[in-house]
């Protein structure tokens, strides 16, 4: 919850809402932009942000995202982050 | 040194431990007087031990792990009041992973979704206004929890509950905010702390302003720090470069995320919903004056302590709460976990007594997983 995960946005779903689509480590989950829209949302697409509990909180480098992500992964943190994206999934359909 | 080795970049690596190990010799400490050193943030004690950097650096050098991990000081009653919702009918409790597992009295949340009540696991509280929208005839409760990493998000889906009249979501709001028990320890007489990380993520939020109190009032240096290992590494070099050139002052070496006024959206969603508690309690500190956030009366609807009228603090007598374990000193640098007599014999991960050793950022959990110095 409080560690944070790289994503790219690779597209915008929603201007009214702040809405995009991140790819988190292949992983397609919907983010929240709001945070992060300052410099104009459809700008942010292509561009890496490091995602709190499904929120852009700040807009990072490339090359800081591949290595947070290769930090996380190689610590089983990555894992434990994707994991709780599904089961937030799971818990908006029932479960 | 086969730990430095695993770097990225394991030659300045290197360098930064050789410069820690003479700067702290200038610092005058040693093995048996070592500098305290306060990493504020769960994320950072996580970090250092499982790239086992409280190893990495020499033994003049000590971690103090501080109250940075919000489900280690949770206070038990707040799960207790939470689960008293489960017993109305036509509710979904929602709640981060990270919260399922921290024991109330009667239980924790998982073991009442073990035992039947509707508590869902989620990512995110987007998710939880998600479960609302799909489920118009049930109450969804959010579990709100985190510093001012996590607080922006949950300020914003009120802020889009409020909009799109969603009149089944509300929040049972336990965030609660860095600064505060900060003071509070720097208050303590007997605390010899000196010198503090602070937290990248939260400082993103709110910037590196906020620590100037405990340069300027207290005459600590403070060093913002990001989360790979080298970035800790450095901090606290950087940390060892005031205490022996006698400046105080916060610095910040995450820069790439973090700058001296924080976020502006983040900082106005936060101040548009949430208004200071007066005091809230913090497990193993007590009461905190100022130190959690509640929700402004003009979003009442969505605050679930005044849509169910379980307001803070008002289910049992808070007496029967006072913690019996020692908790609280492991968090201020008093006591390490192995000196609990409590640690690994009654206390694990699977059976915790504290709340340290619930989460992965706890001291106790971390100290269990990894080891510390023994
Ligand atoms: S071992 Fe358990 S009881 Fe002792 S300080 Fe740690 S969490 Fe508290």
């Amino acid at each position: 919850m409080c560690l944070g995960i790289p994503g790219k946005v690779i597209e915008i779903t929603d201007e009214e809402t702040n809405l995009g689509i991140a790819d988190v480590s292949g992983v397609k989950r919907t983010v929240n932009l709001t945070c992060v829209a300052g410099c104009g949302l459809q700008n942010l697409v292509g561009a890496w942000v490091l995602i709190h509990v499904g929120f852009g909180m700040a807009v990072i480098d490339e090359e800081e995202a591949r290595e947070t992500l290769r930090t996380l992964h190689e610590l089983g943190d990555a894992q434990e982050e994707l994991f709780a994206m599904l089961a937030g999934d799971q818990a908006v359909q029932g479960h | 040194m086969q730990l430095v080795d695993e770097f990225r970049d394991a030659r300045l690596a290197k360098r930064i431990r050789a410069d820690i190990e003479e700067l702290s010799t200038k610092a005058g400490a040693d093995e048996t007087n070592p500098l305290q050193i306060m990493e504020i943030c769960g994320g950072h004690t996580h970090t250092i031990f499982r790239h086992g950097i409280d190893k990495l650096v020499p033994r003049s050098i000590e971690f103090v792990h501080g109250p940075g991990c919000p489900v280690c000081v949770l206070p038990m009653q707040r799960v207790d009041e939470f689960l008293e919702l489960a017993e109305r009918d036509s509710v979904i409790l929602t709640s981060y992973g990270d919260a399922m597992r921290v024991p109330g009295r009667n239980g924790s949340l998982q073991q009442c979704k073990a035992a039947g009540v509707d508590v869902r696991m989620v990512y995110s509280p987007s998710d939880s206004l998600e479960i609302a929208r799909k489920n118009p005839d049930k109450q969804v409760v959010f579990f709100g929890l985190g510093f001012e990493t996590t607080a922006p998000a949950t300020a914003i889906s009120i802020l889009q509950a409020a909009k799109e009249d969603i009149a089944n979501f509300s929040v049972f709001c336990n965030h609660i905010t860095v600064p505060p028990p900060i003071r509070s320890i720097l208050e303590q007489a007997d605390v010899s702390i000196d010198g503090f990380i602070g937290p990248g993520h939260v400082s993103m939020v709110i910037g590196t302003r906020p620590y100037d109190f405990i340069a300027e009032e207290f005459g600590k240096p403070v060093v913002v720090a990001g989360f790979e290992p080298l970035d800790l590494m450095q901090s606290v070099l950087m940390l060892l470069r005031q205490i022996v050139e006698g400046r105080v002052m916060v610095e910040n070496q995450y820069s790439r995320v973090v700058t001296r006024d924080g976020n502006p959206v983040s900082l106005s969603a936060l101040n548009e919903v949430f208004e200071t508690r007066p005091s809230f309690e913090w497990r193993g500190l007590g009461e905190i004056e100022s130190s959690g956030l509640r929700i402004r009366k003009q979003f009442a609807e969505f605050d679930a302590e005044e849509r169910f009228g379980i307001g803070y603090g008002s289910s049992v007598t808070r007496e029967g709460y006072r913690d019996q374990y020692p908790c609280g000193k492991v968090m201020i640098g008093k006591l390490k976990p192995f000196d609990c007599p409590h640690f690994c014999k009654d206390c694990t991960p699977e059976t915790p007594l504290g709340a340290l050793m619930v989460s992965s950022e706890g001291a106790c959990a971390a100290y269990h997983q990894y080891g510390g110095f023994q």
